[in-house]
């Protein structure tokens, strides 16, 4: 008895190490994105709030929450309250699995890839239900559009995974970051390039951000399924769309970057220089990295047509993921060096 | 048909990667953005402000009450009466204008035969009751004194080009 209320109380202790950590990051990426757009534009961004505006994002955060939640008369109540939850929790649940260092994981389960394309796919549920219920026809169109995105591109995503997993020949994270071990070029990113490419295009969709935030659309459709959300709802959902990219970020860097592998290893003289930097911090590197590029690409790029994003999706990246794994297959099989020996 | 030059172009993404690289450009750039209440953008001394009536030296008002810039105004903002005063000088007894009214094209300030109306380079002011809109003749004597000094300074870099 003792020993399962010890057990409890350290889980919840080590999730508490992932979800606070996780919280703090999501305000902190909404301050990097507006101040990297701010810099794309030629402007310097929010600097008013503490020092070069570094509490901007509690300031945004206390505002939001002090707002009154405001339930449209015709909505559904139950199914409005659920929907930000829904949201949250999945793109929260996913970390589960991430291993940040060797060991450092919550829950080290062999179907570990399995449970992560399940869950940001569950991720969907959370906005379908909040355009529904909201009984309005700007949040219908957004989450109605985005369930057919995130659908489109679950294809190209797994197919993209199913190259990791034929490479790696495991489902378990912290394993598919270990056959990638011996520094920059062992890493899956260069044999599985376009699989790299279209899992990173194809999470951008999932992610529902820009150029593919057909699901929000301000132009078009208002603001998409969360029009009718205002105060803490609508932080939540905010909170879900940025831990979500924060996950996606990770994974990549999981996936195709070698997790917490150094990227010097192997390398006669920078490996021991950089041999005392724990992993985590590389692993932070990369997803820093991946982050930085959503906000990049979101600077850069207009939002897609509806159609192109559906041609974008079954007409270039499912071939594309195909044709690779075709030559995924091939290269294990001729044991092409240095990845698949 | 597309060439297959092209289609292996768009494969490399290259206008994607240009287009970042335009983006990233931009990121690095020097900014330009003016800290508003801090720092102001350069004003032209010619810049065209909220009115003044000036004084000599002396502390004489200039306002000689020739009526000119009433004739000129376009807008028909400036409300002029004159009467002799003690020493049998012409001056005004009334000088208003009416901001809502007032278009800041200058020509009063031009028509001034002894540069006694003038616009100030100030530009940051606001009513709050019905009636602050006009600029009674102690009020646009009070901006002057307040302001002497810019106002002349503004006028001798003008006075070049004049």
């Amino acid at each position: 008895m003792i020993d399962l209320l010890i057990a409890l109380v350290w889980i919840v202790l080590k999730i508490l190490l992932i979800a606070l950590p996780l919280l703090g990051a999501v305000a902190y990426m909404t301050l990097a994105e507006r101040k990297i757009l701010a810099y794309a534009h030629v402007r310097i961004g929010p600097n008013r709030v503490g020092f070069a505006g570094l509490l901007q994002p509690l300031a945004d955060g206390l505002k939001l929450f002090f707002k009154e939640i405001i339930i449209p008369s015709k909505a559904n109540p139950v199914v409005f309250v659920l929907a930000p939850i829904v949201s949250f929790a999945t793109a929260a649940a996913a970390w589960a699995v991430i291993p940040f260092d060797e060991g450092w994981v919550l829950a080290n389960v062999n179907a570990g890839l399995l449970y992560v394309l399940a869950l940001t796919s569950l991720g969907v549920y959370g906005i379908l239900m909040a355009g529904w219920s909201s009984n309005s026809k700007y949040a219908l169109f957004g989450a109605m559009r985005s369930a057919a995105q995130v659908v489109s591109y679950e294809i190209a995503m797994g197919f993209a995974l199913v190259g990791v997993l034929m490479a790696a020949d495991s489902t378990n994270l912290q394993d598919i970051v270990l056959r990638q071990q011996g520094g920059l070029w062992h890493w899956y990113w260069l044999p599985l390039l376009p699989l790299f490419v279209v899992y990173w295009i194809s999470g951008v969709a999932e992610t529902n951000r820009a150029p593919f935030d057909m699901a929000e659309g301000e132009a078009e459709i208002v603001a998409g399924f969360h029009v009718e959300y205002s105060g803490m709802s609508f932080a939540i959902f905010f909170l879900a769309e940025y831990a979500n990219m924060i996950l996606i970020s990770a994974l990549a860097s999981v996936l195709f970057l070698g997790g917490w592998l150094s990227p010097f290893e192997g390398i006669p003289v920078l490996g021991s220089l950089f041999s005392f930097v724990p992993g985590i911090i590389w692993f932070f590197a990369k997803m820093a990295f991946f982050l930085f590029l959503y906000v990049w690409l979101r600077a850069t790029l207009p939002r897609y047509r509806y159609d192109q994003i559906m041609y974008l999706g079954w007409k270039v990246l499912i071939p594309v993921t195909i044709v690779w794994i075709v030559v995924t297959g091939l290269l294990i099989e001729w044991r092409v060096a240095p990845w698949f020996i | 048909m597309r060439s297959l030059k092209e289609i292996v172009k768009s494969f490399m993404l290259w206008e994607l990667l240009v287009g970042l690289k335009l983006t990233g450009r931009y990121v690095l750039s020097k900014k330009i953005t003016i800290q508003y209440p801090e720092e102001t953008t350069p004003i032209s001394p010619r810049f065209r402000g909220l009115h003044a009536l000036r004084r000599y030296p002396n502390g004489e008002e200039r306002c000689i009450a020739c009526k000119l810039c009433e004739a000129v105004c376009p807008a028909l903002a400036i409300t002029i009466e004159s009467a002799p005063r003690e020493d049998g000088s012409r001056r005004t007894t009334r000088y208003d204008i009416d901001l809502f009214k007032c278009i800041y094209c200058g020509f009063c300030e031009e028509s001034c035969p002894v540069d006694s109306i003038v616009e100030t380079h100030w530009s940051q002011y606001h009513f709050e009751h019905r009636g602050e809109n006009i600029m009674t003749k102690p009020m646009l004597l009070a901006i002057g004194d307040r302001y002497e000094a810019e106002i002349a300074k503004a006028r001798a870099e003008d006075a070049p080009y004049r």
